[in-house]
């Protein structure tokens, strides 16, 4: 029990990823695929915040004098995680934007129906 | 069948994960790097957020990368619907109700404000230049949604995203002719904690913030043109 209350960020972001995962792998819907790898990508940020923790952590600004450098978290992924959300939402417009050209094309989402994408 | 098979797949990488993950304990300190930024960022540039220095500083190539990334998904989004898409026009919609369209004007420049807010103080409270560029992006989603008969000028999104690139770009090379390095923070770091410290942080981000903001905008823009 006591594996899960510990790595219980650990299970949450990998919960995520693999019902992304899941999603892509499975669903005919061009857009449900888009939002699998929505999911997948929030994951994914989940995971590197979590590794960046540290126990009992604040976050790495000095906003008021008499916080310690010691009880801070680590900044680096925080701050790969803040250009990757903002990215995220450009992919995410890209490839909704290429489901409305894939629609105007073939006139379905269906990705069974679509020939040249058969797999 | 399908199903099944992507079950196994994931239960057999699940467990390799699971695996690898057992090793890594959860809460404790993990790179050397996080900690020399957290002892050393306040006083090598002068920035009291230290992920804003982390992201704006000592990364500030990466960022320089991610905002081109950030670009080129703009400019693929614009190409994609526009360039072999033919015909892209907007169709006469019903007008929102009066209180919808008071609302989004009251609020329109409220948002604007904190999204402002937010990327000029990003190197003193949590917040920056992404945040504050999604913000005042949001203002825009919510003018296309509110009053839908205005729209914004294609042209001046482009000339602002353009321009707060060429801030960036051009911060950085000063920075070479000023000590040898790209993106070297050679303004004075003032007092770290008042609104005039950090060097060029501080710049970069507000240069950030636009090109965020109106490539956001310009994707909303550009999206909400495809809707028939």
């Amino acid at each position: 029990m006591s594996f899960i209350s510990d790595y219980i960020y650990y299970f949450g972001a990998f919960g995520l990823i693999f019902i992304g995962l899941y999603i892509i792998l499975v669903k005919r819907n061009l857009i449900k695929v888009i939002i699998g790898l929505s999911i997948l990508e929030t994951g994914v940020n989940l995971f590197l915040i979590s590794v960046g923790y540290i126990g009992s952590g604040t976050a790495p600004i000095f906003s008021k004098p008499g916080l310690k450098a010691s009880s801070m978290v680590d900044p680096v992924p925080q701050a790969l995680v803040l250009t990757a959300i903002v990215i995220g939402v450009a992919v995410l417009a890209l490839a909704l934007s290429l489901a409305i050209r894939v629609y105007r094309h073939f006139g379905t989402l269906n990705l069974r129906k679509i020939k040249e994408q058969r797999w | 069948m399908r199903r099944i098979v992507s079950l196994i797949l994931l239960a057999v990488v699940a467990v390799g994960v699971a695996l690898s993950l057992s090793r890594i304990p959860f809460g404790t300190p993990k790179t050397r790097v996080g900690e020399y930024y957290i002892r050393e960022g306040r006083k090598e540039t002068g920035a009291v957020n230290i992920v804003t220095a982390v992201v704006v500083n000592y990364r500030g190539f990466d960022t320089l990368g991610e905002v081109t990334v950030l670009f080129t998904a703009a400019v693929g989004v614009g190409a994609v619907l526009q360039l072999f898409g033919g015909k892209s026009k907007y169709i006469k919609r019903r007008p929102a109700s009066l209180i919808l369209r008071t609302g989004c004007r009251f609020l329109f420049p409220l948002i604007l404000l904190v999204g402002a807010y937010i990327f000029i103080h990003g190197h003193l409270t949590p917040g920056g230049g992404f945040q504050g560029g999604a913000v005042v992006a949001s203002a825009y989603l919510l003018f296309y949604l509110g009053c839908r008969e205005r729209r914004i000028s294609e042209e001046a999104t482009q000339a602002v995203e353009s321009l707060s690139g060429l801030v960036f770009l051009v911060v950085g090379v000063l920075g070479l002719f000023a000590g040898g390095y790209f993106l070297l923070n050679f303004l004075p770091k003032g007092d770290p904690g008042s609104l005039l410290s950090a060097g060029v942080i501080p710049v970069i981000y507000i240069a950030i913030g636009f090109k965020v903001g109106s490539e956001l905008a310009g994707i909303i823009d550009k999206l909400m043109e495809e809707t028939e």
